[in-house]
């Protein structure tokens, strides 16, 4: 046990038995403070922080250690603002600010995040107060003073075929000073549409926060589901699982080197590993049904099965992949030109990574030595050894060769599961729900770490569900790492961190 | 890289045969575009994409189109930056209130003539976010529609269908009337 001020404020606490498998401690007002100001001194890391109604939850870890979560009630629609201490919280409060009302007493920046003015209620998950429309571009970003600055307005709609943002770039010639994000376009209130749905809607619309990791997404919810009821998926399932998310893995890894390096003008690269792409999703087609696979991890197994047919699909796709990946890796080593533009690119101080504690290829490439399979052993990772790269360099080569290590980690770990695939049934049928369960889960998508924490009512409902992408606290990292970079190298950049704007607008 | 290349030299084509326009949606675009003013494009599309809302699943999917195996310029279907250079709108996801301004300008930003195509069953008919209070709703309660390619995502063969259909359509020399 850790020792320090949380580790003894948590010890006073009194404990919730009902959330599983972490401890939930509730706590008052000044020692939800306190723990957020310990926080701040780099104590613990935050791995969430959201709402139900009547409460506030954060999410911690020290570590090595096992994660818990940390509660206080909501009083005078207010709670202690951890962002005041703590940077990586402002935008998760100002979020539970638009969503359900609650004040985070203290905090410093009081401007609405997710709501655009557009909803024609406020508080969607509080009051539902009618109000009227605000004119979007009504936003405070934030003021830049200074000799021969110039701003730059990009988005929402941008010039390739990816999600909407608005990104405000003040740069002294072609030199970025700031960039200001602000996210939210893509904000479908997931949060309400799940709350009081039954478990298999609410699976569907978790599977659709971000289609890039649907997998990862509905496996952290399946599991959370089980954590809530008190019941496993069958080991043959849990397998199957892994096979999918690390499929999952390789395809979106393999997008992205190639976008990483036609960032970089470098199309070759590009069109080589969108192959490679295609070729692992036309097998996940072939063996699921579905070339993203959703919908196909469910609360108590999944909803289909490998067959010795599929199996072999899968290795054979991989046999074919593999030389040709190494070619790929090799001509990004030799192409002076391209490193030219990766490294050095994009540099995030590992103590900022620290403090973020940022999941993913954007921690690990800043030697934050963190990955869900691993540190939280979930199955079927339990008591597999496979490797997890890591890199201190920060800067967008090493994101490259952090995800370039992952692959092959991954067609390491899809063959080892297949080999050893267990025999029986692949779905567990969910039990009655007598009494209110919670439960809480993270799993290792491609981009970082998943949380998704829930409550399920007797009658087998969502009461509510919140699902933490990594990017949450990802995003922030992106406007830290673009500064002294030129305004030409965002693209590059951005896509190397490759945060999810839908599974960050909810 | 250069064995990369020497490899290509000989290696079989990536890109797969292209498909026969589909039969729905060439029957969904030839009532759109009857009587409409038509234009010789010269057998291209220009199109922009325009993600209102959508998960991602489906932009995934779209960039596929562009990726060796799908090749979509072949047909003359190019994806442009600006929506002031597109002939075709391609648009995503149930549209979130948050997302209806930008697409109603996007829209107003493209000349015409101009096709709009919902991809997706989100951008058809909202999908799993139907009664949210953050979503308007499909795409055409925002912009018309010409053309619906339904899917969770669309398979990029799908879209290849489609937009092979509304090209057939849209590039068709106008009839002169005497």
């Amino acid at each position: 046990m850790s020792h320090g001020r949380i580790a003894r404020l948590l010890a006073q606490a009194h404990t919730v038995a009902p959330l599983k498998p972490w401890p939930r401690y509730e706590v008052g007002h000044v020692a939800f403070d306190e723990i957020g100001h310990a926080l701040g001194e780099g104590e613990r890391e935050l791995f969430g922080l959201w709402a139900e109604p009547g409460r506030v939850h954060m999410a911690l870890r020290a570590i090595g250690e096992a994660p818990s979560v940390v509660s206080t009630v909501v009083i005078d629609g207010g709670f202690p603002s951890i962002g005041r201490w703590h940077a990586p919280a402002i935008r998760l409060e100002r979020t539970i600010n638009d969503l359900y009302g609650y004040r985070p007493v203290g905090a410093a920046d009081k401007r609405p995040w997710l709501d655009h003015g557009a909803w024609e209620i406020e508080n969607p998950l509080g009051t539902r107060a009618a109000c009227a429309l605000r004119d979007p571009a009504d936003y405070a970003f934030l003021p830049v003073h200074g000799e021969g600055l110039h701003q730059i307005p990009v988005g929402p709609v941008h010039a390739g075929i990816i999600e909407p943002a608005h990104f405000r770039f003040t740069a002294n010639g072609e030199i970025v000073a700031r960039l200001e994000e602000r996210l939210g376009y893509v904000h479908k209130g997931i949060d309400a549409l799940t709350t009081g749905a039954p478990l298999d809607r609410a699976a569907r619309i978790v599977a659709r926060v971000s289609g890039d990791s649907t997998v990862a997404a509905s496996f952290a919810f399946a599991r959370a589901v089980e954590a809530a009821l008190g019941f496993e998926a069958p080991p043959r399932a849990a397998v199957v699982r892994g096979v999918m998310a690390e499929l999952e893995r390789l395809a979106n890894h393999f997008g992205d080197i190639g976008a990483i390096c036609n960032d970089a003008a470098f199309a070759l690269i590009h069109a080589h590993c969108g192959m490679l792409r295609e070729r692992v999703l036309a097998a996940c087609d072939a063996v699921f049904a579905h070339r993203l696979m959703m919908d196909v991890i469910v609360p108590g197994g999944v909803a289909a099965n490998i067959t010795h047919d599929g199996a072999r699909l899968i290795i054979s796709a991989l046999d074919e992949i593999a030389p040709a990946f190494a070619d790929i890796v090799r001509c990004y080593e030799d192409t002076p030109s391209l490193q030219d533009r990766t490294c050095n690119t994009g540099y995030l101080a590992p103590d900022l990574a620290k403090r973020f504690a940022p999941g993913g290829h954007v921690g690990r490439a800043s030697a934050r030595d963190f990955d869900a399979r691993r540190d939280f052993a979930y199955p079927p990772y339990a008591g597999l050894a496979f490797d997890v790269p890591l890199f201190t360099a920060g800067d967008v080569d090493a994101r490259v060769r952090v995800r370039i290590g992952e692959v092959w980690a991954s067609m390491k770990l899809v063959r080892d599961f297949l080999a050893a695939l267990p025999e029986g049934p692949v779905l567990t049928p969910i039990p009655d729900a007598n009494a209110p369960g919670e439960g809480i889960a993270i799993t290792e998508a491609f981009r970082g770490d998943l949380l998704v924490w829930l409550r399920v009512t007797p009658d087998g409902r969502i009461a509510r569900c919140h699902v933490r992408d990594a990017s949450w606290l990802q995003w922030p990292l992106l406007e830290a790492v673009i500064e002294n970079n030129i305004v030409a190298d965002f693209p590059l950049c951005n896509k190397s961190f490759n945060c999810s704007y839908s599974g960050h607008d909810l | 890289m250069r064995t990369l290349l020497l490899r290509s030299l000989f290696a079989s084509p990536a890109t797969i045969d292209g498909p026969a326009p589909a039969d729905a949606a060439l029957d969904e675009v030839g009532r759109v575009l009857e009587g409409r003013v038509r234009r010789l494009y010269g057998r291209s599309l220009a199109i922009r994409e325009v993600d209102a809302g959508s998960c991602n699943g489906c932009e995934l999917e779209i960039h596929a189109l562009n990726n060796p195996v799908y090749d979509a310029e072949r047909f003359g279907l190019r994806f442009v930056a600006s929506p002031r250079h597109a002939d075709v709108l391609l648009v995503t996801g149930p549209v979130t209130r948050n997302m209806s301004v930008a697409l109603a300008r996007t829209y107003a930003a493209t000349p015409d003539p101009k096709w709009v195509v919902a991809v997706g069953d989100c951008a058809c008919g909202c999908g799993v976010f139907e009664g949210s209070y953050a979503v308007v709703g499909a795409v055409d309660k925002v912009v018309p529609v010409d053309l619906s390619i339904r899917g969770c995502p669309p398979r990029p063969i799908d879209l290849l269908k489609g937009l092979v259909a509304l090209l057939e359509k849209a590039t068709q020399a106008p009839a002169r009337k005497a």
